[in-house]
């Protein structure tokens, strides 16, 4: 059994327990276990099961690589799945369930398919279920969904908050282990800008586990003292629980720090992602160990050799009472030394190797353990839980020597360095013969901007294995980094190590059927001999054996699995690992919340409302609003029992006999100028701007370069060489970067500055019959036609405000378009309301605007454009100069597809029984084309109700429709029935413009 | 070829899966072939496939830089749709929809095309009148869609927070038989049939030259060595422009990287596929259970497949505002992929300046879903030298009439 021992344990508190309740039961722990020793010290192996036969998973590791201890973690708004329970610190009231099984985590119906492996080898899915053809989606899919996946999903809205901070340094070292340390304590006296990230919450990584001498001290203390000297330099900052995510280009890095799952607290921020701008990039992130693959390598029990070693001195664990270790290098004689002097058993260390005398084989052969050379494990038992192994000859076939019993066994295949952040952005690697691992090629880093390197791994992460080196190698790239003479090294005694075996699969010549008991990865549950299917069907490449056997795309993304597997392919291939390289490393290292990436731009404050100074009155008055880009709009403002529909009709109907008042402080507003403006402006719009008197309004249209219709709006010239240019709500921005895209890249002698002034100004359309009365109650200004006549400005005073007036239409009515300064607005339009009373003035939404603008006529960009309509298909050649040499789209316009007589143009449309065409409607043309699609030969653009002339209206684009007048076509009503409608002028009111004028 | 089936796998069990065959052959190139296509991505095979399947052609090499399905094929969110506005777009997309349906029994190969429905989101009143547009068009086209309002979207599909503060659901262009398929199966299953006709995929060989004589393709150099040709087909995605030079002319292309990620797995919680344009994200459950997301483009060219970060946060932003409980999961994997931008955004399928060279590019953001109707379509303009109806308006020349196929006004985001 796994249990608490008497003594020992470094990061615990054994004097402040802490209670966890797993699968229901509680669990007695200590303050600094993690979860994985809090559930092992209470003999609690079994924690999952896996993903496909549903086998029982036990606890394999001890860090960040852990594949099997997934757990769904918390309740309600603070439920997480897939919790890695060996890096979840554990905190009074913990509720922990396991996943994946039904009924319970110890009887698993699901378990049925480990019966049914033999059926069910890689890629058996892309072999079946493919009659009948219908079961797929009813039947075969739902059966296979409702068995993948691991955790629940969430239910309740997530409870907690999440931050993000921005920081850029120079010197950012990933990892809190005596190599990054190190590094960051030279990197730090150099002055730079350090930050020191650790994923765990100790520093240190794993050296005190392993406890070499450093400066004649224990790696512990000589550990704190490098924490006390980091934390004195005011140029270095430390965090710890933070982990380096990710490496981008230009020196870009992601970190994810968890400030709060270790001791929830509410008002808190949950998670913290970090993004970091660095100089350079030093990735301390050490080594994994591998697994070995022997048959039954998957059954609860059989653990990582380090991670064993881990539970028993940083936890006080003990995983087994008695454990086999099986190995093929000499790191893993440490676990079975430690384990015996915990008083635990041992009964032998199986090693792969015919030779091995290094210092640590000796010092445990003198504490009398039995060593076995040249043996290997033919098989675990054991289902739920090991009971023993049989060993044999590593050089054979499997056939049992000896049974030996046991409840765990400490597995080490040797070691990988972490190469992810280094690979993240393109640092290629090499394959270490000598030490069967890949690292990092260091004349083959990622590149920055200046083509240097600009990540460098050092000490495990670079391969090194023993802490002299790993020191010297620190203070080597700790001073490198930061253009400093390398200092003195800190002087490490540990022990010598022998060659590593490399052994890809134990026996090296196992049967089939041992080879099908292999486990490489324990989540996905793919064995050595799925690996070798693949490469038998020609899955030969690593992606394909990767993707046909889903190796390594479990939660762990293949930490364990990978090397293990690639090495499996390259036997069976029969070529070189380094030939068949890995697959690609790719962020985050291991995952990180949802959360942390939206941080704070949620609710409110994801795309926050733009609100014009009369928002709040809007809200206050009934409004119901539309999103319209960023801002949100009235739509209508509702009175009483009104529905929308009503409201809009009894609006419109308001402006066309009384006076209407509209925030259109939406509205873009550019401010371009200067002495090239006027040119500038000729040839952004399709007609003349630079001609335009001061003080005078003229209607333009923007094309892009394609001759397609992108914005319109009035622009205004406000002095010799100042214009103001209108454009569409929804353009603004748009139009704003688009003009500094022309201005920048292509015009950037062209003497011009724009200003988007959008925001600093309120402007109120007073639009109706009484328009005029409105504005001269207000008083300040003259506004009478002969003063101020049609598409004239004037600047004065209205009702004691600074006023920018302008006398314009988008209605068909008497209209006047008011700016005033922003922080004005409201006042404004307060008065225009309390002058306009006697008047019947009311204010209307967007649907009265569109409404008013389509009796007219009007084009609505969005509505008659898509992005495929040029201003001769709307008729509007008129507000195209013919003098003009260029502009922008004139050319676009020219080209054959766009003067072919057959274009689509714009007509009025009117149903022949009044009701209103259908919105997006198509006419229907005769027959059908070469794809059996049936023709058109038109659309509606905008429909609606016309209160005014009480009918349907409508505007389209029609096939020559200018010249069919009066003709009736179908068009689509939905249902596959069509409506009949009649082609028409496109102005359906006031169409001499006697009252626009007026 | 032994055909796949249940019995098979049976059969196979009881003596441990020994006796399967290769998927597909791994033949030493030859020296000359009727046909070759570059690039052994689902649009290079599937043309490949559709060249021996419909046209007898079946002396074809397809010559792959890499491996084969390891480009866009293996790097997309699988989504296929076939609700588009233009009538050239809704032609090849449902035509290659509909391939789908059939397309695990014609190659024997389960590619999980799994029709499980496809809406995408409206949440403006633009949005709304653009759907309905779009489900009118669709209506003559063939295509089957259906405009539904926020009710049914919340019953297809529970987890959408359908009152979002910012822009509530107002309804969705559905289109039932839309739905995802297995990416790599796709490219895998057409590889074992070409390879079945004896076609030659050849991996791990690059194309550092196109030949010409008489303004006609003679063959091409290779990491391989030369291999002389008849006829020429370029299906190369991302590095279109770098083929396209080898030949001697250049493309309306810009390469982006596009990226995409999934979250761990979870159990099934979402059956259909949304996407919400107007806060640019779209989201599928796989069937192993992780939650498949699709990111934006960078504003910038590169080769690079990596991309950047702020992207994936702004996708993740908005998915989460329309599916609050995914902030809860972890992001398990960010990965990107090299799309080839046209200035229309819809691809290219078309002759060339060099004779008995074609083209099949510009697929951009949304060419998993084309595949076999690109195939089916690219085969016929290679067999016959000219277009035929699916393929005819997605010429290179359009560009030069201003006949463009534009898609802006249906999907704001992606297609």
């Amino acid at each position: 059994m796994s249990t608490r021992l008497a003594r020992g344990g470094r990061l615990i508190n054994r004097r402040k327990a802490v209670t966890v309740t797993f699968n229901g039961r509680n669990y007695k722990g200590f303050e600094g276990d993690t979860l994985a020793s809090a559930l092992l010290a209470n003999d609690q192996m079994l924690v999952g099961r896996s993903f496909k036969y549903h086998r029982p998973r036990g606890i394999v590791a001890s860090g960040a690589e852990e594949p099997n201890g997934l757990v769904n973690l918390g309740q309600g708004g603070g439920f997480e799945p897939n919790a890695r329970v060996t890096t979840t610190e554990v905190f009074e009231g913990l509720t922990a369930e396991s996943q994946n099984h039904w009924p319970s985590l110890e009887f698993d119906v699901g378990a049925i398919n480990t019966a049914l492996s033999r059926f069910l080898p890689a890629g058996f899915y892309y072999k079946m279920f493919l009659h009948p053809r219908s079961f797929w989606k009813h039947v075969y899919e739902p059966f296979i969904r409702q068995s993948a996946g691991l955790g629940q999903a969430p239910k309740a809205r997530d409870q907690d908050t999440y931050e993000q901070f921005n920081a850029h340094v120079d010197v950012l070292v990933v990892g809190g282990g005596l190599a990054g340390l190190q590094a960051a304590l030279t990197a730090g006296q150099s002055g730079l800008r350090v930050l020191l990230i650790e994923q765990s919450a100790h520093w240190g990584g794993r050296a005190a586990v392993d406890d070499p001498l450093i400066d004649g001290t224990p790696a512990e203390f000589w550990i704190k003292t490098a924490v006390q000297r980091l934390a004195a330099l005011p140029n270095v900052r430390l965090r710890t629980r933070t982990m380096g995510a990710g490496v981008y280009d230009h020196g870009y890095a992601l970190a994810h720090e968890r400030l709060t799952d270790h001791a929830p607290e509410a008002g808190k921020p949950r998670h913290r992602l970090w993004r970091i701008r660095a100089g350079k990039i030093v990735t301390a992130t050490g080594m994994i160990e591998r697994p070995l693959s022997f048959a039954g390598n998957d059954i609860p029990g059989v653990m990582l050799a380090s991670a064993v070693r881990d539970y028993a001195v940083d936890f006080g664990v003990s995983i087994g009472d008695r454990t086999v270790v099986v190995t093929n290098n000499d790191d893993a004689y440490r676990t079975a030394m430690v384990l015996h002097q915990a008083g635990l058993i041992v009964p032998a260390i199986i090693d792969a190797r015919v030779q091995a005398d290094g210092a640590l084989v000796r010092a445990a052969r003198d504490l009398g353990i039995r060593v076995e050379t040249g043996r290997a494990i033919a098989r675990v038992k054991g289902g739920k839980r090991v009971t023993g192994v049989t060993i044999c000859a590593h050089a054979g076939e499997g056939s049992g020597l000896e049974d030996i019993a046991c409840d765990a066994v400490a597995m080490s295949g040797g070691w990988s360095p972490v190469v992810h952040l280094w690979s993240h952005c393109g640092g290629k690697l090499i394959w270490d013969e000598g030490l069967a691992m890949f690292r990092p090629d260091a004349t083959r880093p990622p590149t920055g901007a200046d083509g240097a390197g600009f990540v460098f791994p050092v000490g495990g992460a670079n391969g090194m294995l023993r802490t002299a080196d790993v020191l010297t190698d620190a203070v080597a790239v700790g001073a490198s980094v930061s253009g400093q003479a390398a200092g003195d090294v800190p002087v490490a005694v540990d022990s010598e190590q022998g060659a590593i075996l490399p052994v890809w699969l134990m026996p090296q010549g196992a049967t089939l059927k041992l080879r099908q008991k292999m486990w490489l990865d324990y989540q996905n549950d793919v064995k050595v001999s799925d690996v070798q299917l693949a490469a038998r069907e020609g899955y030969e490449s690593v992606e394909h054996a990767k993707r046909y056997t889903t190796l390594g795309m479990a939660t762990d993304q293949g930490k364990l699995s990978n090397i293990n597997g690639l090495a499996v392919l390259s036997g069976a291939i029969n070529t070189p690992i380094p030939q068949v390289g890995t697959t690609t490393f790719r962020p985050p290292y291991t995952p990180i919340s949802m959360g942390a990436i939206a941080g704070v731009a949620r609710g409110d404050l994801f795309q926050p409302v733009r609100k014009t100074p009369i928002h709040g009155w809007h809200e206050a008055s009934g409004a119901e609003f539309e999103p319209v880009g960023l801002w949100r709009r009235p739509y209508a403002f509702l009175q009483g029992h009104e529905s929308a529909h009503e409201a809009v009709n009894r609006e419109v109907l308001n402006v066309r006999r009384n006076v209407g008042l509209l925030d259109a402080s939406t509205l873009g507003k550019l401010i371009v100028k200067g002495p090239d403006a006027g040119r500038f402006l000729d040839m952004l719009y399709t007609n003349v701007m630079s001609t335009l008197p001061v003080g005078k309004c003229r209607y333009g249209l923007m094309c892009n370069e394609n001759g397609f219709l992108i914005d319109d709006g009035v622009v205004v010239r406000m002095a010799e060489d100042t214009w103001l240019c209108h454009t569409t709500t929804g353009g603004a921005d748009r139009i704003h970067a688009h003009m500094e895209d022309w201005l920048q890249c292509e015009w950037w002698d062209w003497k011009v500055y724009v200003a988007n002034v959008t925001e600093q100004y309120a402007q109120i359309a007073v639009v109706g019959p009484n328009a005029r009365k409105v504005l001269e109650k207000l008083d300040g200004m003259d506004v009478t036609k002969e003063v101020l006549p049609f598409m004239t400005s004037a600047d004065g005073t209205l009702g004691g405000i600074a006023a920018r007036v302008f006398r314009i239409s988008f209605s068909g009515e008497l209209s006047y378009e008011i700016a005033v300064p922003a922080s004005q607005g409201r006042a404004f339009w307060d008065a225009c309301l309390a002058a306009g009373a006697e008047f019947g003035i009311q204010p209307y939404g967007t649907e009265c605007l569109h409404v008013l603008r389509a009796e007219k006529g009007f084009i609505m960009i969005g509505d008659e454009t898509d992005g495929t309509v040029i201003p001769q298909d709307l008729n509007l050649g008129w507000a195209i100069s013919k003098k003009k040499s260029d502009y922008l789209g004139k050319r676009g316009q020219e080209r054959s597809h766009m003067v072919d007589p057959k274009r689509w143009k714009l007509v009025g449309l009117e149903t022949v029984d009044g009701s209103v065409i259908p919105d997006g409607a198509y006419a229907v043309g005769t027959g059908t084309n070469a794809n059996g699609q049936k023709n058109t030969q038109g659309r509606v653009t905008s429909t609606y109700f016309s209160p005014t002339l009480g009918k349907g209206i409508a505007m389209g684009l029609v096939e020559r429709g200018p010249e069919r007048m009066g003709e009736v076509i179908p068009f689509t009503k939905g249902n596959g029935t069509t409506v009949d409608v009649r082609i028409v002028d496109q102005v359906f009111y006031d169409k001499a413009g006697a009252k626009q004028d007026g | 070829m032994k055909r796949y089936s249940v019995f098979a796998v049976a059969r196979e069990a009881l003596r441990n899966h020994m006796g399967w065959e290769r998927a597909w052959r791994s033949p030493a190139p030859k020296v000359r072939y009727d046909a070759i296509i570059v690039g052994a991505g689902g649009h290079g095979l599937a043309t490949a496939y559709y060249l021996g399947k419909n046209h007898g052609i079946r002396n074809v090499a397809i010559l792959e830089k890499g491996w084969l399905g390891g480009g866009n094929t293996g790097r997309n969110t699988t989504i296929i749709r076939s609700n588009y506005l233009q009538d050239s777009s809704a032609a090849i997309y449902e035509k290659a929809r509909s391939l789908y349906e059939t397309l695990s029994q014609d190659l024997n190969y389960n590619v999980m095309f799994s029709p499980r429905g496809v809406m995408m989101l409206a949440q403006t009143q633009h949005e709304i009148r653009g759907y309905k547009r779009t489900a009118h068009a669709n209506a003559l086209q063939g295509v089957e869609t259906e405009f539904i309002g926020p009710g049914r979207v919340k019953e297809l599909c529970p987890i959408i927070h359908i009152d979002g503060p910012r822009y509530p659901v107002l309804g969705a262009l559905w289109q039932p038989r839309g739905g995802t398929a297995r990416h790599d199966a796709v490219a895998w299953g057409y590889a074992r049939a070409c390879s079945d006709m004896g076609m030659d995929i050849i991996q791990q060989c690059e194309v550092t030259a196109v030949h010409q004589a008489d303004g006609k393709v003679t063959g091409v150099s290779t990491t391989k060595g030369e291999i002389a040709c008849d006829r020429l087909g370029i299906v190369v995605a991302g590095h279109s422009g770098v083929l396209a030079n080898m030949a001697g002319f250049r493309l309306p292309i810009e390469s982006l990287c596009l990226q995409a990620l999934v979250s761990e797995p979870i159990k099934p919680c979402m059956d259909v596929v949304v996407m919400a344009n107007t806060v640019h994200g779209y989201m599928s459950q796989s069937d192993k259970g992780d939650m498949v997301i699709g990111g934006g483009t960078d504003g910038f060219n590169n080769y690079t497949q990596r991309g950047s970060f702020h992207h994936i946060e702004e996708t993740v932003r908005a998915l989460i505002e329309t599916f609050p409980m995914i902030s809860r999961l972890k992001m398990l994997r960010q990965w990107g992929g090299i799309v080839d931008m046209t200035g229309d955004r819809s691809p290219i399928i078309s002759k060339t300046p060099l004779g008995n060279t074609y083209i099949n590019c510009g697929w951009g953001t949304g060419g998993f879903k084309a595949i076999p109707g690109s195939g089916w379509a690219m085969a016929d303009l290679m067999a016959k030298g000219e277009p035929g109806p699916l393929a005819e308006e997605f010429s290179m020349y359009r560009f030069r009439e201003g006949k463009f196929i534009d898609e802006s006004v249906a999907a704001g985001v992606a297609h």
